[in-house]
């Protein structure tokens, strides 16, 4: 019972916290459609920034945000890539992560003297900060304590995103990605869009980068593989199964997709699955995914899940 | 020019001279290939000219981009898809097209105050679409949408219409309704427009001005009281006779 309990602890604070990255691929995968592997390299960006700034007594919340801006930096790179070079989005991406570890490690090693791990153990974090006390340590300690921060920050992110999505500014971002001729004859230029949308995205994935780094109390390159991954999943997960559900905003649905993921990710571990296979079960997570996304199966879904009564009807009628 | 540098090698436009005057509607045919796409794609900046200029209004736009000259021209494609966000709702999409030339700032995109305005815009165009703004631009007939980009295209004040052959994908009972639409908003606001068709009797039913257009040239250019006496068998006998010529 209570391993039960703890994997479902552990799977909200995960899911939470990787929610704010499939927030952010989100904007650039589904609004903006825009296929962004750039986030492999902004994710450790994040990441490594913070720890190297906590290292330095940089106040961890200040980490946050000056993390979002590096990321908002690296995705206005690639828009620029793909706007003014007209180099499709996938190169775009490779081109920015592969550049994106050195930039990383050069960051790691100036900011640690060396060493290519930056360990803040010691250190405050946001998980221990006045806020995180409102949970007395008596009551879940410090897990609960971490899950309630990501709650915090994920339900601000999540509502400042849709305040966005309905100004005006917003509206255009999403019409650039349904139909890039209708921002022109808007006389706008969809590229300055596209490129702003790009830095939103790897904003946030840099964001979720500094707040996993602060978790684990390190930061280091190696954070990022697997991120485009991950990220995706939970946004195509989240997308396809609550697409029916009218009223649910599309950040819900790719928070809760992440939460899928996660759950999905740590039931296969908990089968006794080697360690030495978490990146295969991840490939395959996403596998499954775009094929439960795919618009074949989920006519194949709707048929099977049919009742009697109407299945009869088809038949009637072919 | 096309293909340049190749056999295929095809130069349009050679001596090509149009002048359009203000609130004139000028109606242009002509066959597959005789260059009337590229007019306004040159017009709209979507492709530049290799030698020679535009003018729009005594300014010279020819190094203007797409986007800038959009500013002032309004544009209906063949395309239904083209011409509105599929994704968003029609109220979204007027709210956008509303805002053109404006600043897209972080202010609230939709309002109530916008919803009273666009539902008589939208009753007046008579589509019933006035009682479904809520819904998504693509669920939308090709005709509907199809007006839904002419409101949108004609909403904010512009200097020319052009209109892309944009009753070519509909069936005739739409087109023709569309058409009516088409009239009605011209002819309210005054509008200068140029539309590209296919349909020999709407260019004679329609317009003050008539362009035939062949392998780059304007072949006919018709206007006033002899336009408004022209018949589509005039013009097909023209166009019969430039095909012989051409050996089609």
């Amino acid at each position: 019972m209570g391993v039960f309990v703890n994997n479902l602890i552990l799977i909200a604070e995960e899911g939470l916290m990787y929610a704010l990255l499939a927030m952010g691929m989100y904007i650039t995968y589904s609004i903006l459609d825009f296929p962004d592997l750039s986030v492999d390299g902004t994710f450790p960006l994040g990441a490594v920034l913070t720890g190297v700034l906590i290292i330095h007594g940089v106040n961890p919340w200040l980490c946050l945000v000056i993390a979002f801006a590096a990321g908002m930096a690296a995705g206005m790179l690639t828009g620029l890539m793909n706007v003014k070079l007209k180099i499709i989005p996938l190169l775009c991406g490779i081109i920015m992560y592969t550049g994106m570890l050195s930039i990383n490690l050069v960051l790691i090693k100036f900011g640690t003297g060396g060493s290519a791990i930056a360990s803040f153990f010691t250190k405050n974090t946001i998980f221990n900060s006045s806020l995180a006390t409102v949970i007395p340590k008596s009551v879940g300690g410090f897990t609960l304590r971490a899950v309630f921060i990501s709650l915090i920050i994920v339900i601000v992110c999540k509502i400042l995103l849709d305040l966005y999505l309905k100004t005006k500014n917003g509206l255009l971002l999403r019409a650039t990605g349904d139909n890039e001729r209708y921002t022109t004859m808007l006389g706008k230029n969809s590229g300055t869009i596209k490129i702003l949308g790009l830095m939103l995205g790897n904003g946030f994935a840099a964001l979720a980068g500094s707040v996993i780094a602060q978790r684990k109390g390190s930061a280091d390159q190696q954070m990022g593989v697997g991120m485009v991954v991950l990220g995706l999943a939970s946004v195509i997960i989240g997308i396809s199964v609550f697409r029916r559900v009218k009223i649910m905003k599309g950040t819900t649905m790719v928070i809760l997709g992440s939460i899928i993921y996660k759950a999905a990710y740590q039931i296969v571990l908990a089968l006794g699955v080697p360690t030495d296979w978490n990146n295969l079960i991840k490939a395959l997570i996403f596998l499954i995914a775009l094929i439960i996304g795919g618009a074949k199966f989920q006519a194949l879904f709707i048929k099977l899940f049919k009742s009697p009564k109407n299945r009869e009807k088809d038949v009637e009628v072919t | 020019m096309f293909n340049k540098g190749t056999v295929d090698e095809n130069r349009l436009f050679l001596n090509f001279n149009l002048s359009i005057d203000d609130h004139e509607f000028i109606s242009v045919i002509g066959s597959n290939g005789s260059g009337k796409t590229t007019l306004l794609n040159l017009i709209c900046g979507t492709m530049r000219p290799d030698i020679g200029t535009v003018m729009f209004g005594g300014e010279n736009i020819t190094s203007m981009p797409e986007f800038k000259r959009a500013r002032r021209i309004g544009r209906v494609l063949q395309d239904p898809k083209m011409g509105t966000c599929p994704n968003l709702t029609i109220l979204e999409n007027l709210a956008l097209a509303e805002n053109k030339n404006r600043k897209f700032n972080f202010a609230r995109a939709v309002n109530k105050h916008h919803e009273e305005r666009f539902r008589t815009m939208l009753e007046n165009c008579g589509m019933g679409l006035e009682n479904r703004m809520g819904v998504l631009a693509g669920s939308l007939s090709g005709g509907q949408r199809q007006a839904l980009a002419l409101i949108i295209a004609t909403m904010t004040d512009i200097d020319l219409l052009i209109l892309d052959e944009h009753t070519a994908a509909l069936d005739p009972k739409s087109s023709e309704i569309l058409m009516q639409i088409t009239q009605k908003v011209v002819s309210e606001k005054k509008l200068t427009t140029l539309m590209v068709t296919h349909n020999l009797r709407y260019a004679v039913e329609y317009g003050s001005r008539l362009v035939m257009m062949h392998s780059g040239e304007a072949v006919m250019d018709i206007r006033g009281e002899e336009k408004k006496q022209l018949c589509v068998e005039d013009i097909l006998d023209k166009f019969n006779k430039i095909s012989i010529e051409s050996g089609n």
